[in-house]
């Protein structure tokens, strides 16, 4: 019962936690994109500004601050559910998704999914048919023309990006076998030329696309971005509310992301360290993880603490932002006699079965949080480097080019696998 | 112990509260969510006669029954929004064209 | 623990389903219906029908459900009145008490032992046991209904054109 509590709320709360960040790579990254230097400014007692991500929780007390302004005549229930509907729907699709290779503990077998369910891929396919339902009521009952008809509009196009990546996904499944997300990935064994995005190029291709158009991210942003215009379906939330479709929308990255990463990159695998590879040798794995990320410590600690000295001397921004580099370079430097200590220290305690399985374990949940990062950052680059498309562009590509390209994918897959 | 006459029990109370809507109101569009109410009744019963008897064949006449219930809904919305548009209610005792 | 969720479920269905019927707004109807095919779709998975419980999820309260409430949206529908004339309530209770001796009757009548469900092996209810009765003894359905939804997708499009 508490491994069920627990297998539910860790990715509930790693989630939670990726969102920051991602609003911090965001601002940073489109910052860096368009040449300039983004937020830098909001600091911790005045020194610590870790380049711009104590924005994210100025960000987090400015929204929970704002006045909380309900509009008049608007439909009060559907009002308050509306954002809370779409934060719920994003969080549910992490319950399949595998985080690493189940292991057996004491003769148990524990699978790294909340719900291991038969219907795997199914059940994100339903989840994401009803992150419409967020939109369509949040633009519904505030009670306003623009926001109904980007209401409309964004629920159109999400359905319909849904049958493009339906049936990408199938074509996946021909060659898999089977629906369960964790046999998908496992499927997709560690040599690289098994991964799915090299066995079904076009099938990846296709659904990463739709997964942009699912997300409302651009360049398919029609419904959020014509807020810069006249009106999105979010206009009239403030404060928390608008936190909340914020962080939903977030969510919904951070969740497309996850799934493509498992249908086509691999999931957890890591390219050419199997799991009984990395179970039978795990001590030299995690001793030589040690030693490297105690020497990178090292150099950045050193690195850090000159550039602080040199601020510290030239006065470079005049206030206390100034000792910033030295605190944190000897943070660093401590940070690497740290890890140099602990790989001499429990290098004989990492020999038993049960450490292996444990360092394997977040060896691979490491891998898969990478990969998830990786396609967020895709994410936004795309976002910053492709205009958007206008709303019937959008229709024409979803209906009359990707779904027969869809088709006819399905259709090569099933002739391939005939004539093997 | 949960056995088949609760689930027929449901699945009858479900059917009476959509033959209630479908006779009570006026509205197509609640009209047709009656009619759905009155489908997923029939679902719920073939699915644990089914589970009861051990036999797959429920769960497919089930599958078979969405499929319908889903290109019904299409083409009657369709119709709903054409009557709409020529003559400008829903309500149904406002379309009665055809009484003499 | 088994009866504790049929009932927490099987409540929510009945009484979502009763707040289809009698809510004034049309799209507070439509949402109650929505959890009335979720507790639905858990009680299918109560009986097994795990591959049928997450199509109930997807067609009904995923796709079915947004195209309704996209209809009652695009044609932008008020809350209306139940009723015209004020309906008599002595019908209303005179219904209630004769569907409760009919419960009554039933729960009596199915008391005995022989409608306990038999145990089923692993692969029931599962996508592959589903897929391939579709395959083989149910194929000329299955693909009677294919043509079926392509008829309905033409039909949709062609009736809710503005011109021909």
């Amino acid at each position: 019962m508490i491994l069920i509590l627990a297998k539910i709320l860790v990715p509930f709360l790693i989630i939670f936690n990726i969102i920051p960040v991602l609003i911090w790579l965001e601002r940073k990254g489109s910052a860096y994109i368009q040449d300039r230097r983004g937020p830098n400014r909001a600091s911790l007692f005045g020194v610590i500004r870790l380049g711009g991500m104590i924005h994210s929780l100025a960000d987090v007390i400015k929204l929970l601050m704002k006045e909380d302004i309900m509009p008049a005549r608007v439909n009060k229930f559907f009002y308050v559910l509306a954002p809370f509907t779409a934060m719920t729907v994003a969080c549910m699709t992490f319950a399949v998704i595998p985080f690493a290779a189940p292991m057996v503990w004491e003769g148990v077998n524990f699978s790294f999914q909340a719900a291991d369910l038969n219907a795997g891929i199914l059940y994100i396919l339903a989840i994401s048919s009803l992150g419409v339902f967020g939109i369509m009521l949040a633009g519904w009952s505030s009670n306003n023309k623009y926001t109904l008809l980007g209401g409309l509009r964004s629920s159109a196009q999400m359905i319909s990006y849904e049958i493009v990546m339906s049936l990408a996904i199938i074509s996946v499944l021909m060659m898999g076998g089977s629906l369960e997300l964790s046999k998908v990935v496992e499927d997709q064994s560690v040599n690289l030329l098994h991964w799915n995005f090299v066995r079904q190029p076009v099938a990846c291709l296709l659904f990463t696309v739709a997964m942009f158009a699912e997300t409302n991210r651009l360049p398919f942003d029609l419904p959020e971005g014509e807020s810069e215009i006249v009106a999105g379906y979010h206009l009239e939330y403030s404060s928390m509310k608008f936190a909340l479709f914020f962080m939903a929308e977030y969510a919904n990255m951070i969740i497309a992301s996850a799934v493509i990463s498992s249908l086509f990159f691999g999931g957890w695998q890591i390219p050419f360290a199997s799991t009984d590879f990395l179970r039978a040798h795990a001590g030299e794995v995690l001793k030589i993880l040690l030693v490297v990320l105690a020497i990178g410590h090292l150099c950045a600690g050193l690195g850090l603490v000159k550039r602080g000295r040199k601020n510290i001397k030239a006065k470079k921004w005049g206030d206390r932002g100034d000792y910033e580099a030295l605190i944190l370079g000897m943070g660093a430097l401590g940070g690497a006699f740290l890890l140099a200590g602990i790989s001499a220290y429990i290098w004989p305690l990492i020999f038993t079965a049960k450490a292996s399985l444990i360092i394997t374990a977040v060896l691979q949940v490491g891998c898969f949080l990478t990969k998830v990062l990786f396609f967020c950052w895709v994410f936004i680059w795309v976002r910053w480097t492709l205009p958007r498309f206008r709303y019937d562009q959008l229709m024409k590509l979803g209906w009359k080019y990707m779904m027969p390209v869809s088709i006819i994918n399905i259709f090569a897959t099933g002739a391939v696998m005939l004539v093997k | 112990m949960i056995g088949l006459q609760h689930y027929l029990i449901v699945s009858a109370i479900l059917f009476a509260i959509g033959m209630a809507g479908l006779i009570l109101r006026r509205n197509i569009l609640v009209i047709f969510m009656s009619i759905e109410l009155l489908l997923n009744a029939t679902n719920l019963s073939f699915i644990a006669f089914s589970r009861f008897r051990g036999d797959m064949g429920g769960q497919v006449a089930s599958f078979f029954v969405i499929a319908v219930a889903a290109a019904e809904a299409a083409v009657g919305l369709a119709i709903v929004i054409a009557i709409f548009r020529n003559r400008g209610t829903v309500k149904i005792n406002e379309l009665d064209l055809m009484k003499n | 623990m088994e009866s504790i969720l049929f009932y927490i479920f099987g409540g929510l269905t009945v009484a979502t389903a009763l707040g289809v019927v009698f809510f004034r707004n049309p799209i507070s109807s439509a949402a109650s219906l929505v959890l009335s095919f979720f507790g639905i779709a858990a009680l299918y998975a109560m009986l097994n029908a795990h591959f049928l419980a997450v199509i109930q999820v997807l067609v009904y309260a995923g796709a079915i459900m947004v195209l309704f409430i996209f209809v009652i949206m695009l044609l932008n529908l008020q809350a209306d009145e139940l009723h015209e004339k004020p309906f008599p309530k002595i019908y209303l209770l005179l219904t209630g008490l004769v569907l409760l001796a009919f419960l009554f009757a039933f729960a009596q009548l199915f008391q005995s032992a022989q409608w306990i469900f038999p145990p089923i092996s692993e692969s029931f209810g599962s996508i592959k046991a589903v897929g391939r009765l579709l395959f083989t003894e149910y194929l000329v359905p299955f693909e009677y209904s294919s043509i079926l939804l392509l008829v309905a997708v033409i039909a949709g499009v062609v009736l809710a054109k503005k011109e021909l």
